[in-house]
């Protein structure tokens, strides 16, 4: 190989995403998690957790310049480039919004629950399965797989209706409920947010592998 | 630092349009502007060596186009075929038409020393004659009969300014060309060519012998020229064709399987050609991808 240096270096950054991209998906589990038991000391480890985050982002972004000043990468090398230093800014701003369900349960204390939690953990679960999925079709090299991760953002976007029609309708019958249901709310519009921004990790992969670029995720209308 | 590459918008595009150029050439989005020259079933040998085969190119008036490729696979055979420049070479032979505004120049009849003068050609290494500064933009328009001195005066005058090298030797235009930089020497070239008022510049690598920022004057200075010239560049460096051309050929003389046999192999053909964005960002020929990517060549 004429490149190996090229390709190692490449590779050595691939592999940082990679762990990136661990890091997020275990706080959308630990945030959900702490939500679900409640647990303030888990959903304060949430919160020093994003800072070891946002380190690896800023090390992945400046390597990712450097490589892009100093090797020169064309065609797909530096459409991969491009796709590794825009996916690690998305996981960047997932992780951000996973640590605020942190923020959520300690600002909630100890107030019950409004309701028992039934579609969040389900769109946390889809988020992660998607997140995987997304990365797993960038190492593939695979625009389907790729495509196919945004339409399952539909689901999070319908579940996410449906929270919200829910805690709407506990607000209107009873105002003293709205700060808990607001709460829950926030919850579910993160996580609605990180189904979004995995879409957009579906986006810059199929861009890395085809070249093109194709706006999947269009504004969904929510309900008035 | 200059970025000519935002100049790039300015090319005229009617419409997409895909053409063949050959057999296994893959036009890249091609967009659809004046045609200056026009090479069509170009081959061409050296003695039995055929070193160009089945060459279809169009070149856009008022653009610059970047011929790239590995090593021997004949882009400065081509850009020499644009002005006939090979026929200095013993043996040599062409076969196919280059039409320069629709006229064949490859014609039996046609004015060689005519075609030159429309078709001017700056080379690798800077060449001017060791005369002064003065005489070396003035040597073409002697030649071609220009005397009266007032008349030579602005035409040294204009080429300077439009090579971009006028502020810099106004003073001592009566001094050696050769105690020049390398890159004024290179742009005093420049000038010398355009001072026969030619219609097409081809530059055969015009900057490898320069430092950064003559470099850099260069490829700025082909901006500005193009307004006036269409220019052909043959370059090694492939960041100076993304950086400094609208569209881009890319040749190679390797081939697939079939068509590999002892008589073709090794002649150079277009693999690709397209817009110079197109080429560097998503070209769709693996041999091209493979090349400016570094994995050949």
């Amino acid at each position: 190989m004429p490149r190996d240096t090229f390709e190692k270096l490449l590779t050595d950054l691939k592999n940082q995403l990679l762990e990136l991209g661990t890091m997020t998906s275990q706080t959308i589990a630990k945030g959900v998690d702490a939500l679900k038991t409640r647990d303030r000391v888990m959903a304060q480890s949430l919160i020093a957790r994003d800072q070891e985050i946002n380190r690896l982002r800023y090390a992945i972004e400046e390597q990712a310049y450097e490589l892009m000043a100093t090797q020169q990468p064309l065609a797909s090398d530096l459409r991969e480039i491009i796709a590794i230093l825009l996916i690690a800014i998305e996981l960047e701003r997932i992780a951000d919004h996973a640590k605020n369900l942190g923020e959520i349960v300690i600002h909630m204390g100890d107030e019950p629950l409004l309701k028992p939690l039934i579609d969040i953990p389900r769109m946390a679960e889809i988020c992660e399965s998607m997140l995987a999925q997304a990365l797993d079709a960038f190492v593939r090299r695979d625009a389907a797989a790729g495509r196919a991760v945004c339409e399952r953002d539909d689901v999070i976007d319908q579940l996410y209706q449906q929270v919200l029609r829910e805690l709407l309708l506990f607000m209107l019958e009873d105002t003293r409920t709205v700060t808990r249901a607001m709460n829950l709310l926030f919850a579910a519009h993160n996580l609605e947010r990180i189904g979004d921004r995995i879409t957009n990790i579906g986006e810059r992969v199929i861009y890395a592998v085809t070249g093109k670029l194709e706006e999947l995720n269009t504004e969904k209308e929510l309900p008035e | 630092m200059m970025t000519p590459s935002l100049e790039k918008n300015r090319v005229p595009k009617i419409k997409s349009f895909q053409r063949a150029l050959g057999d296994n050439a893959h036009v890249n989005e091609t967009p659809m502007a004046t045609i200056k020259m026009q090479i069509k079933r170009l081959n061409f040998y050296y003695g039995a060596h055929r070193a160009l085969e089945a060459i279809n190119l169009d070149v856009y008036a008022n653009c610059i186009t970047a011929l790239i490729g590995p090593s021997g696979c004949g882009k400065s055979t081509l850009l020499r075929a644009l002005n006939r420049m090979n026929d200095l070479v013993p043996q040599s032979r062409a076969e196919g038409e280059i039409l320069l505004d629709g006229e064949n120049t490859l014609a039996p009849n046609v004015d060689v020393v005519e075609i030159r003068r429309r078709v001017g050609m700056v080379f690798q290494r800077p060449n001017p004659f060791p005369k002064s500064i003065y005489d070396n933009v003035a040597y073409g328009p002697r030649l071609l009969g220009v005397n009266k001195r007032s008349d030579l005066d602005a035409i040294v005058e204009k080429s300077l300014r439009a090579s971009a090298l006028w502020d810099e030797v106004k003073g001592k235009l009566h001094e050696s060309g050769l105690a020049l930089s390398g890159g004024q020497q290179q742009r005093l070239c420049i000038a010398r060519t355009i001072a026969v008022e030619p219609e097409v510049i081809l530059m055969d690598e015009p900057a490898s012998a320069l430092d950064p920022i003559s470099t850099y004057k260069i490829e700025e200075l082909m901006q500005q020229l193009r307004e006036q010239f269409t220019i052909v560049i043959v370059t090694h460096n492939m960041q100076q064709a993304a950086r400094a051309s609208d569209y881009t050929a890319f040749m190679s003389w390797q081939m697939s399987g079939a068509l590999l046999d002892a008589t073709r192999a090794h002649a150079g053909r277009i693999i690709e050609f397209g817009a110079t964005k197109n080429i560097f960002t998503n070209p769709q020929e693996k041999e091209t991808e493979d090349y400016i990517t570094g994995r050949f060549g």
